[in-house]
């Protein structure tokens, strides 16, 4: 029997890597996990801004591989993370650190970070300057980091937007059962020629926690741009 | 022959420190507890049986009216600081083994004094009413164990002083394995394990056994190689601007130390003995040198750069300005292989990069505005992590492997809401949802107010009842724990008092 869905999914994995590839220098990118893989083929762009809107799990899911596979992360000025839920999507919290009020020194703060740590996962603050803008996107690239702003997409000359939309939870009721898993759809759009919104479906988190991808193919939503 | 020492010697150090810092009188019998054990205790303690290693409940049982204080290593440095003091008014090169225990060289004052007779008379007029015990033998590890004894040790009979020793002298703070493993091969003397060959005693222990061997005959217990370290070995950290808290010249030396050991660790070497010295702005000087019964790793050498300008800040002769330089003088190396640093001590390019970067983050924005989460153990999702300022060792106060029955099973919330925050949390009515006694629900959530924004609730479940002290006498609140659902699809843990049915929003599943 022949393995028609094996075959296309190898042929649009290796579309979307070449796409997302193209024009950019090799440094090896940060890994993403598996479930994760059919919006970032190419993983972690270093260098690269990624927007995350709309959850911070999702967010935690796309730090988990690269933390396990030994990257450093940092968290300026996100809301109160819980260290459990970090530990269940794979964070190493012995290579995470979390600046919880960066205050007036945000700009500074996250440019310190950007120089040594690998990724930095930073929630801006309601006016940002467009200037900040354009020199920690320049830092990211010279000093081969992630930058990854979380908010509701309102950060401009993002590379790639991950979003985090149609949440539904698995396994409560009225009175009974408790929250066991979550199933999400994520949307990635990029900048250029990768600017096909794709989305997928997961379950973020999955039963135990981490994330896992729902059975369901990699659906080409429009043509973007 | 190694040189002959005066070592003087506060017993129960920890105890006197604690009591003076907490106010109170050392006749009652007090404990000094880290981490739930007995770290040290005062002799009216100990008639009631009371021990070092003890756990508190323990202790308590043995004598109901102990007095349980924490341990206060800064105070400990601080009040310590007169008495070394008074050592260096005798003679220059203090050696401080740690707060409570220092010793100094007896050739150079005797010359001064005419003997040592005259040299022991003007420490004590010079020490004053502080309680301690002076000692005096030959080599400082020979010279400690007088001063613990209270006795002077006639010159070249050190070895013959030690042999009669228990084995466990060797190391009080009973961490060793071998000495638990001598005492099981029968040697129980000090002089018994010095009678062993040396080259037995190598092949068999390695070389932390051979510098135990050579202690235990009181022959030198200097390192097996002293080496003059070359100039270049010498760390020095320029602080500009002038820095006045002691957290922050620890927390940037923190670098410069981990610099100092990894330079020695490149030459095969590490610090046994380190002097250092401070200056500040307005060119006040503190010149200390610490001992370390093994060798120095950076969180030692950070440490003793806290004792030594806590004590400095403390004393009369307290500076008048900020730091501006901080010198690290390796005084005497040991090869590397006689104390390998352990391996998770070592660390690769990019940890160490990003530990500096975290280190200008930190001094940009202030001690504590760095922060590490360290899982911890616990039933509440709010007590599961814990944050530790960056520097600080993460380690959790209760495992959070042990099963902890009644926490909250996988996935855990990803977003804590610390303190609290209330809500409020409505029937179809509108009426405050309550929990009863038998912990049901009888009017089913449908609303909850956050803030001012008021959500349908789609799906919920709970209670779950925390059953947690409720042996306390202030345990007459009942929890409750719920998960809500929003129509959005938000999940939310709350938390439902009674009485009063006061409603805490404590995370979000977000």
């Amino acid at each position: 029997m022949f393995d028609y869905r094996g075959v296309l999914d190898l042929a649009l994995r290796e579309t979307l890597t070449g796409v997302a590839d193209r024009g950019h220098r090799r440094v090896p990118a940060l890994p993403v996990t598996p479930a994760l893989q059919p919006l970032l083929p190419a993983g972690l762009r270093r260098g690269s801004t990624v927007n995350v809107s709309g959850s911070m799990s999702l967010l935690l899911a796309v730090l988990g591989a690269a933390s396990a596979d030994g990257a450093w992360c940092a968290l300026v000025g996100l809301p109160h993370l819980c260290a459990e839920a970090a530990d269940e999507y794979g964070i190493d919290l012995a290579r995470l650190a979390v600046v919880p009020q960066p205050g007036e020194g945000w700009a500074r703060a996250v440019g310190a970070l950007l120089d040594a740590v690998d990724i930095v996962a930073t929630c801006p603050p309601a006016r940002v300057v467009p200037g900040d803008v354009r020199r920690l996107a320049a830092r990211a690239r010279t000093r081969d980091a992630v930058l990854m702003p979380f908010g509701d997409g309102s950060w401009p000359g993002a590379d790639v937007r991950l979003n985090l939309h149609d949440a539904e939870w698995h396994g409560i009721g009225e009175g009974t059962g408790r929250l066991r898993r979550r199933r999400v759809s994520v949307t990635v759009e990029g900048r250029g020629q990768a600017a096909r919104a794709r989305s997928v479906q997961l379950w973020l988190p999955a039963d135990g926690g981490g994330v896992e991808s729902v059975d369901t193919n990699v659906v080409a939503l429009r043509a973007a741009g | 022959m190694p040189p002959r020492m005066i070592a003087v010697w506060c017993p129960d150090w920890p105890v006197t420190a604690a009591c003076a810092e907490a106010g109170t009188s050392d006749e009652a019998p007090v404990a000094v507890f880290t981490a739930n054990r007995v770290v040290a205790c005062s002799h009216e303690a100990r008639t009631f049986g009371v021990r070092r290693g003890l756990r508190r409940r323990e202790a308590q049982a043995r004598c109901p009216e102990l007095v349980v204080l924490p341990r206060n290593e800064m105070a400990e440095a601080r009040l310590f600081e007169p008495v070394v003091l008074a050592l260096e008014s005798i003679a220059p090169g203090v050696e401080v083994t740690r707060p409570g225990l220092a010793a100094i060289g007896v050739r150079g004052p005797t010359r001064y004094f005419g003997n040592e007779t005259a040299v022991l008379h003007a420490l004590s007029r010079a020490i004053g009413d502080t309680n301690l015990l002076i000692g005096v033998a030959d080599g400082s590890f020979a010279a400690e164990q007088a001063a613990r004894r209270g006795v002077i040790v006639p010159p070249g009979e050190s070895s013959t002083y030690l042999a009669e020793l228990p084995v466990s002298t060797l190391d009080p703070s009973g961490n060793l394995p071998l000495t638990d493993l001598l005492q099981r091969l029968g040697l129980r003397t000090l002089g018994a394990f010095a009678a062993l060959p040396a080259g037995e005693v190598h092949a068999r222990f390695g070389p932390d056994g051979l510098w135990a061997h050579r202690q235990a005959g009181g022959r030198d217990d200097r390192p097996l190689a002293a080496r003059k370290p070359p100039p270049e070995l010498v760390a020095t950290l320029d602080l500009e601007p002038p820095v006045d808290r002691i957290d922050t010249v620890a927390f940037s030396a923190r670098a410069t130390a981990e610099q100092f050991i990894a330079d020695l660790a490149g030459h095969g070497l590490a610090c046994a003995c380190l002097e250092l010295s401070a200056l500040t702005e307005n060119g006040e000087e503190t010149v200390r040198r610490w001992r370390h019964a093994g060798v120095l790793s950076t969180v030692d050498v950070v440490d003793r750069i806290r004792w030594q300008l806590e004590g400095w800040l403390a004393g009369d002769r307290r500076p008048t300005g900020g730091v501006t330089r901080l010198q690290l003088v390796p005084v005497e190396t040991v090869p590397l292989g006689v104390h390998q640093q352990a391996l998770w001590g070592g660390s690769g390019d990019d940890d160490e990069r990003a530990h500096r970067a975290l280190a200008r983050v930190q001094t940009l924005l202030g001690h504590g505005s760095v922060l590490v989460p360290v899982r911890d153990g616990g039933r509440d999702p709010l007590q599961r992590t814990r944050y530790v300022p960056w520097g600080d060792e993460p380690v959790p106060e209760r495992s959070p492997e042990q099963p902890w029955p009644g926490r909250l099973p996988a996935p855990a919330p990803s977003v804590l809401i610390d303190p609290p925050r209330p809500v409020q949390v409505l029937d179809d009515a509108g009426r405050p949802v309550t929990v009863t006694d038998r912990g049901a629900v009888p009017r089913p959530p449908a609303r909850f107010v956050l803030g001012n924004r008021t959500l349908a609730i789609q799906h919920w479940a709970g209670p779950w009842p925390v059953d947690e002290r409720w042996w306390a006498p202030d345990a007459t609140n009942r929890v409750a724990r719920f998960q809500l659902v929003d129509v959005a699809g938000r999940a939310y843990l709350v938390t439902c008092t009674t009485p009063g049915a006061r409603w805490a929003l404590t995370a979000k599943y977000d």
